[in-house]
C-alpha cells in the first residue's frame, strides 16, 4: 500500500451541542509515525473532537481524511475499519472477564467461542512479540493493576488493526513509573510506524513524549508546533489565553499546635476489605499536609473517615483536641471541620439544584439561613451571590442549575462554601480535578492564604505536581498504610513515585 | 451565559407547552379511536367537555373527583421528591379513610368543630401508619419500596374487606358497609356552604374537602421549597451521597417523607367518606391512588401542577361517564382507554416531544 506522509487530517470540523460551540472549524493534520499531542483545558473541546474522530458523535461540518482519503465515520465500527483505535480514560473492559475474553469481545469470530479464543491467543502472542507488550492473557482483569489494564486496552486496539491510536488522558490513573513505562511503549509503537494521538492536559507529558503538539482553546485550534520548538510556559499561556504562573507562590510554613490528630485509624470498606490499616498523623495550624499515593490506596477512605462519612474500624480522630469519633458530618462541621470531597459531582453538589441551594449544602440548618421553620430565600440567594463574586464563579447567577456550570466553577463554589464557613481544619480531596489551569492558579493561592491564616489543611491529590507545589509536609500512602514522610524540601517526584510504588523504604534509606 | 438566557424560556416550554402538546396528541389519538368505534370525535369531545364543565352540577362532580386526585397526587409527589416511588397511595388512602371513619362512628356525638379536626388527624395518622412499615423496611433493610407499597395495597384491601364483612358491618344488612355517620360529622357540601353566603349552587358531592386539598397543596409547596426539612428531603432525593456528606440521614428522610406521603393519601378518606358517602364502604378509593401517580407525573411533582392535572383527570372522569351515558357505542372501557392515552402521553412519553419542540423553540 502506498501511504502518504499524513496519517490523519481534520478539515474544518465543527460541532455544537445546543448553545455550546464545542468545536469551531478545527483543522490540523497528524504525521504518520509520530506522537501527536492534543492539549487544552477542560471544556476546550479535545474530547469532543476525539469522539468525533472515533465515531461517537457526528460532526456538524467538516471532513476527516485517513491516509489522504476522505472517510465517513459514523460509528466506532467505522473508525476501527479505518484503522483508528481509542483508549478511553475510563477503561472499557469487563472487570470479571479474563484478559483474553476482553480482547475478543466484539470480535469473537463466529459462534464457537473456543475457535475465536485460540485464534486470538495466537494473534496476541504475535503482537506481544512484535511490540514487547506483555500481559497475562488468562488473568481476570479486575485483579490486574491499572497500568496493566491499560495495556490490555492498547492491545485490544492493536488487535483490531489500529494504525492510529488515540489515548485520552491515559496517565490519570498511573504512578509516575507506570507513566514512564507507558511512554516507553508509545515510543516503541511510533518507531514501528504507528501514529499516536495523546490527549492530555498535562504539559509535562506533552514535553516528554510528543513530536508535535496542537493546542485547543474554547473549541478552536490556537497553536500547532513541533514540541522541540516550544516550552511548557508557552503552551500554558496558549491554553489559557493569557500569561499564567505555573508555580505555587508561597512562603515557608509556620506550623503551630496540632489541630487535626489521627491515631491508629483503620477503615474497612463495605465489603469488609481493609482499606486503611492503622494510620497515625497530625496536621498543625498553619501547615498543609499532602497525602501522595496512587488512587485507590486508602486515601479516599481516610478522608471519608475523618469527615465522618464512614465509621472507622478502630482509631481516634480529634479536631482541636476534641475527639470526634461517633459524630456525624454535621456535628463535625460544627466543630470547624470542613471537607471538600474528592468526587464533587457524586458528593459535593446536587447537580440538579440551582447554585444557591448548593452554596448552603451542609450548612442549611445554620441560623442565618432560617427563620423559625422557614428558609430565607433572599438571604440564601444574596449569600450565594457574595460567594460567587468573592471566588469569581462564572456566570455569577445563583439561580442557575449547578450542572450548567463548568467543572472549575462548580469546584470554586464548593471551595467558597467550605472555606467561607471559617473552618479550623480543612480536608481537601483533589482540589483541582477537572479544573482549568487558570482556575488552578487561583485555587492554589486561596489555599495558601488559608494556611497563612493559621488553619490546618489536609490535602489528598493524585497530581504529584500539586502535592509538591502546595504541601509543606508529604505523607505517602500505599496499600492503606503511610509508607513514608518527606518534608517539602526533600521531596521530589522520583522519590515520591518510588515510595508510592511500595519500594519507598529501600530507595529512601 | 447564553445558557442562562435560555433557561427561563425553556422552563416555560417544559412547564406549559409540553404538557399541552402531549394532551393534544393524546386527544387526537382518542379521537381516532372514537372515529373507529363509529362515533363522531368532535361530538364526543363536546359531550365530554360539557359533561365536565357545562353545568354547576357537572363542575361540582369534576372538582369532587379532582379532590381525591389532589390528595393522592401530592402523596406521590412528596415521596418522589425524596427519591421514593410510592405506589401505595391507594392502600394508604384506604386505611386513612378507616381512621376518619372510625372517629366519625365512635365520636359522632361530639360537635363538628371537635370531631372534624380529630377525624382529619386520624385520617393522616392511619395513612401515615400504613406507609410507615414499607418506609421502615426501605430505610433499615433496603427492601424496595415499590414492591412493599404494592404489597401493602393488597394487605389494605384484605384487611378492610375483613373488617367490613366481620366487624364494622351494620347489623342486619347484606352489603359490607358500616352504618351512616351521624350528620354532625359530615363535611359540609359546597352547595350548603355557598348557600350560607347567599350563593346558589346545584347539589353535587363537592364538599369542604376540596378546600382542604387546596390548603394541603399550599402546605406541601411551603414544606418542600421553603423549609430546611424540605431542603433536606430534596437533597436526599436527588443525591443520597451528597445528603450523607451534608449530614442529612437518607434513612431518616425516607421515613419522614413516607409518613407525610401516607398522611396526604389519607386525605382522600375525608372527601369520600366524610364528604360524600357518609359511611365506610368497600373499595372507596376506587383506583384514585394509582391515578395519583399520573397526576403527580403530569403535574411535575409541583403542587400547582398537581392541582391543575387533578382537575384535568377529574374532568376526564366526570366527562367520560357522561360520554358513556349518552353515546351508545362508547362504554366505560372506551373512557378508560382515553384516560390511559392521556396518562401514556403526559406521563410515560412526556419527553418524546421535548427534543423536537425545544429545537423549534430555540429557533
Amino acid at each position: 500500500m502506498n501511504k502518504g506522509e499524513t496519517a490523519l487530517e481534520l478539515r474544518g470540523i465543527d460541532k455544537r451541542f445546543g448553545a455550546v460551540h464545542a468545536n469551531r472549524a478545527v483543522s490540523f493534520s497528524v504525521r504518520r509515525g509520530t506522537i501527536h499531542g492534543l492539549i487544552g483545558e477542560n471544556g476546550a473541546g479535545k474530547s469532543t473532537l476525539m469522539n468525533i474522530v472515533y465515531g461517537f458523535h457526528p460532526a456538524d461540518a467538516g471532513e476527516l481524511l485517513v491516509d489522504g482519503r476522505a472517510v465517513a465515520i459514523r460509528s466506532p465500527q467505522d473508525a476501527i475499519a479505518a484503522g483508528i483505535g481509542m483508549v478511553h480514560q475510563h477503561f472499557m473492559l469487563v472487570p470479571n472477564f479474563t484478559v483474553l475474553e476482553n480482547l475478543i469481545l466484539g470480535a469473537e469470530g463466529g459462534w464457537r467461542l473456543a475457535a475465536g479464543r485460540a485464534k486470538a491467543r495466537a494473534a496476541m502472542e504475535r503482537i506481544e512479540r512484535e511490540h514487547g507488550l506483555s500481559v497475562p492473557l488468562d488473568a481476570v482483569v479486575e485483579d490486574l493493576p491499572v497500568g496493566i489494564q491499560q495495556r490490555v486496552e492498547i492491545l485490544k486496539a492493536l488487535n483490531r488493526g489500529a494504525e492510529i491510536l488515540i489515548l485520552d488522558e491515559p496517565t490519570a490513573v498511573l504512578t509516575p513509573q507506570e507513566t514512564s513505562q507507558l511512554f516507553e511503549l508509545l515510543r516503541r509503537l511510533r518507531d514501528q510506524g504507528r501514529t499516536i494521538i495523546l490527549v492530555t492536559h498535562k504539559l509535562k507529558e506533552i514535553m516528554a513524549v510528543t513530536d508535535n503538539v496542537t493546542v485547543m482553546r474554547q473549541g478552536a485550534v490556537v497553536a500547532g508546533v513541533a514540541t522541540a520548538a516550544t516550552s511548557p510556559q508557552a503552551l500554558a499561556d496558549e491554553m489559557v489565553g493569557r500569561a499564567v504562573s505555573l508555580e505555587v507562590a508561597k512562603g515557608p510554613a509556620a506550623p503551630g499546635v496540632p489541630l487535626l490528630s489521627v491515631r491508629d485509624l483503620a477503615v474497612r470498606d463495605r465489603k469488609g476489605v481493609p482499606r486503611v490499616k492503622g494510620v497515625s498523623f497530625e496536621v498543625r495550624a498553619g501547615e498543609i499536609v499532602g497525602i501522595a499515593g496512587v488512587a485507590g490506596n486508602g486515601q479516599s477512605e481516610l478522608l471519608e473517615a475523618i469527615a465522618g462519612l464512614v465509621e472507622p474500624e478502630r482509631g481516634e480522630i480529634s479536631v482541636s483536641g476534641r475527639p470526634v469519633n461517633g459524630l456525624d458530618p454535621r456535628e463535625r462541621r460544627a466543630l470547624g471541620l470542613a471537607h471538600i470531597p474528592e468526587d464533587r459531582l457524586r458528593m459535593g453538589v446536587v447537580a440538579a439544584f440551582p447554585a444557591r441551594d448548593n452554596a448552603i449544602l451542609g450548612y442549611h440548618d445554620r441560623a442565618g439561613y432560617n427563620r423559625g421553620p422557614f428558609t430565607r430565600p433572599a438571604r440564601i440567594s444574596g449569600d450565594c451571590a457574595r460567594k460567587m463574586s468573592d471566588w469569581d464563579v462564572r456566570p455569577p447567577a445563583p439561580g442557575l442549575r449547578m450542572s450548567l456550570f463548568s467543572g472549575g466553577n462548580q469546584q470554586k463554589l464548593v471551595l467558597a462554601r467550605e472555606i467561607d464557613s471559617n473552618p479550623v481544619v480543612l480536608l481537601i480531596g483533589q482540589p483541582t480535578r477537572g479544573v482549568d489551569i487558570g482556575a488552578i492558579e487561583f485555587i492554589h493561592r486561596r489555599l495558601v492564604a488559608l494556611r497563612d491564616a493559621g488553619k490546618a489543611l489536609l490535602l489528598v491529590s493524585v497530581e504529584l505536581d500539586e502535592i509538591l507545589g502546595l504541601a509543606d509536609r508529604i505523607l505517602v500512602m500505599a496499600g492503606g498504610e503511610i509508607v513514608g514522610e518527606l518534608s517539602a524540601a526533600e521531596a521530589s517526584e522520583e522519590k515520591l513515585g518510588l515510595m508510592m510504588a511500595g519500594i519507598g523504604k529501600a530507595a529512601h534509606g | 451565559m447564553s445558557a442562562e438566557r435560555a433557561a427561563p424560556s425553556l422552563r416555560w416550554l417544559e412547564a406549559l407547552v409540553l404538557p399541552l402538546a402531549n394532551l393534544v396528541l393524546a386527544l387526537l389519538l382518542s379521537g381516532l379511536i372514537i372515529r373507529l368505534i363509529g362515533e363522531s370525535p368532535l361530538a364526543a369531545f363536546r359531550l365530554m367537555l360539557s359533561g365536565a364543565f357545562g353545568s354547576q352540577e357537572a363542575l361540582g362532580y369534576t372538582l369532587y373527583y379532582a379532590t381525591n386526585f389532589i390528595f393522592t397526587g401530592l402523596a406521590v409527589a412528596v415521596a418522589f421528591h425524596a427519591g421514593l416511588f410510592n405506589i401505595g397511595a391507594e392502600g394508604q388512602a384506604y386505611i386513612g379513610g378507616l381512621g376518619a371513619g372510625l372517629v366519625c362512628l365512635g365520636l359522632g356525638s361530639l360537635p363538628f368543630w371537635l370531631v372534624a379536626p380529630l377525624a382529619i388527624v386520624a385520617a393522616a395518622l392511619f395513612g401515615a401508619g400504613w406507609a410507615l412499615v414499607p418506609a421502615w423496611l426501605q430505610a433499615r433493610r433496603g427492601s424496595h419500596i415499590v414492591i412493599t407499597t404494592i404489597m401493602f395495597n393488597f394487605l389494605a384491601s384484605a384487611l378492610m374487606t375483613w373488617l367490613l364483612v366481620n366487624i364494622l358491618i351494620k347489623p342486619g344488612q347484606q352489603s359490607p358497609e358500616t352504618r351512616e355517620f351521624a350528620p354532625g360529622t359530615w363535611l359540609p357540601s359546597a352547595h350548603d356552604l355557598l348557600a350560607r353566603i347567599g350563593l346558589s349552587f346545584a347539589p353535587s358531592p363537592l364538599n369542604l374537602a376540596f378546600a382542604l386539598a387546596i390548603a394541603a397543596s399550599a402546605l406541601v409547596w411551603l414544606v418542600i421549597w421553603r423549609t430546611r426539612w424540605g431542603y433536606a428531603l430534596r437533597v436526599a432525593g436527588k443525591n443520597a451521597a451528597a445528603a450523607r456528606y451534608a449530614g442529612i440521614s437518607p434513612a431518616r428522610v425516607t421515613i419522614a417523607a413516607m409518613l407525610l406521603s401516607g398522611a396526604l393519601a389519607g386525605g382522600l378518606g375525608l372527601n369520600e367518606l366524610m364528604g360524600a358517602e357518609h359511611r365506610i364502604l368497600l373499595d372507596f378509593p376506587g383506583g384514585a391512588g394509582f391515578v395519583g401517580i399520573a397526576v403527580a407525573l403530569m403535574g411535575r411533582n409541583n403542587p400547582v401542577g398537581i392541582v391543575i392535572s387533578a382537575i384535568l383527570f377529574g374532568a376526564l372522569y366526570q366527562g367520560g361517564s357522561e360520554l358513556s351515558f349518552d353515546m351508545p357505542h362508547v362504554n366505560r372501557d372506551t373512557v378508560v382507554v382515553i384516560q390511559g392515552l392521556v396518562i401514556l402521553f403526559c406521563g410515560a412519553l412526556e419527553n418524546v416531544l421535548k427534543r423536537p419542540l425545544s429545537r423549534l423553540w430555540s429557533r
